[in-house]
């Protein structure tokens, strides 16, 4: 995390696609990217990770996809073609997620189809998959997807833990906890993601008074 | 809730579970267009104007697509929708104000990943609403979203002198504000017949 931005050669540049957007260009905190799921389904740890999955399903099946037709698709129409691409992978996790369990289908609802709105997917379409290999597109896509997912849980796990007093609905505190319902309503969400926020940018600026301190 | 009579549907739309603020639809336009009044405003109008358009499509096309058992190509062809009504929306401004086009610039094609236009038309559907229904439901959600987006940005061009601490400049602080204002927003829950 350390080394210079773009100008020391990193030891394998497939390792610093799946990197990047786990930690230093994560999709969430980082680029404030893909906002309406991360605030809306985040109620929970579970849903969280059900949408972090889904997520990561779409944008790595949309990478490969995008990536090998790269060199087909016509400049002009590129964007109407990722968003038919993505569309069809929604749709397929949208019809596997009611598959497998009627419960997240119920709590995620509408969310799962507007997948294809999240800009870090077309983003991603745009910014990578449509300049790189295969390989790498894949691994982009992971690393986006998961680092999409962690932030997911990080808002998840602290709404469900002060909201309910439970995590996975396993119950933490005991009986006589007594929940705080602020943080399971939509201005929880808000509040939330803006702690998260906070916490980054003073850890950010710490870091680098104390490299100018060295200095 | 009472959901067949029209103006309890527009009421919730607006107030009660309102796009921005309750549901969460429409957040990356609501963080990124709302540091000034007129484009705020004017993004507004147009947003307006695209999801009514799209959710009339939408409702059309949904028929159509019951009819041909073809319910699995609904996503598709509802973004397909959205992208050209904003096509569209875009030449129309073009041709009618060249200005008013130069002044929403990259904003207008960003509609289309406007989640909010998607989620009327996914929602429409999911609810079961007649044509009347879902008109109205996309007038209120769509002015439920520019009110949002039009006092997030009245409320941060009073704070653009305000002494604020470095680390919460910018997203976090336009989060915090959100948060408030849904908080508020909370307070129209009782209205529209026991919501």
């Amino acid at each position: 995390m350390a080394h210079a931005h773009g100008n020391a050669p990193s030891p394998s540049e497939s390792m610093e696609a799946f990197l990047n957007g786990l930690w230093k260009q994560n999709p969430v905190f980082v680029q404030v990217l893909g906002m309406c799921p991360t605030l809306a389904v985040t109620n929970s740890a579970r849903n969280a990770a059900a949408m972090g999955l889904a997520t990561i399903f779409v944008l790595v099946c949309s990478n490969t996809l995008i990536s090998l037709v790269r060199k087909l698709v016509q400049k002009q129409v590129r964007i109407a073609t990722y968003i038919l691409i993505i569309a069809t992978f929604v749709t397929m996790v949208d019809y596997i997620i009611k598959a497998v369990s009627v419960d997240v289908y119920k709590a995620l609802g509408p969310f799962i189809a507007l997948i294809v709105v999240n800009c870090i997917i077309l983003g991603r379409a745009e910014a990578f998959a449509s300049k790189n290999s295969v390989g790498k597109s894949i691994l982009d896509g992971l690393g986006m997807g998961l680092g999409f997912a962690i932030a997911l849980f990080c808002l998840g796990g602290v709404r469900e833990i002060l909201g309910a007093g439970t995590l996975f609905g396993v119950s933490l505190f005991g009986p006589n906890f007594q929940p705080w319902v602020l943080f399971l309503l939509p201005s929880g969400g808000f509040f939330t993601l803006a702690g998260w926020l906070l916490i980054f940018t003073w850890w950010k600026e710490r870091k680098k008074r104390m490299a100018e301190a060295q200095q | 809730m009472n959901e067949s009579s029209l103006g309890a549907i527009f009421l919730d739309s607006l107030l009660i579970n309102n796009f921005v603020l309750s549901v969460f639809l429409g957040i990356c336009p609501f963080i990124g267009v709302s540091n000034k009044f007129e484009t705020a405003w004017r993004m507004g109008v147009s947003v307006i104007f695209v999801i009514l358009v799209s959710s009339v499509l939408a409702f059309g096309t949904n028929l159509l697509l019951i009819n041909f058992h073809a319910e699995y190509l609904r996503i598709i062809t509802y973004i397909v929708i959205i992208a050209s009504t904003v096509q569209l929306v875009e030449m129309f401004i073009k041709k009618t104000s060249p200005a008013l086009f130069r002044a929403l610039g990259i904003y207008l094609p960003l509609i289309t990943t406007n989640c909010a236009v998607l989620g009327v038309a996914l929602f429409q559907t999911a609810r079961n609403y007649s044509f009347a229904q879902s008109v109205v439901f996309a007038l209120g959600s769509s002015m439920g979203f520019t009110l949002a987006l039009v006092i997030m940005a009245i409320i941060r061009e009073r704070l653009e002198l305000s002494d604020i601490p470095g680390t919460a400049k910018g997203t976090a602080l336009v989060l915090m504000i959100a948060g408030t204002l849904s908080l508020a927003f909370m307070g129209f829950a009782g209205m529209g017949g026991g919501g």
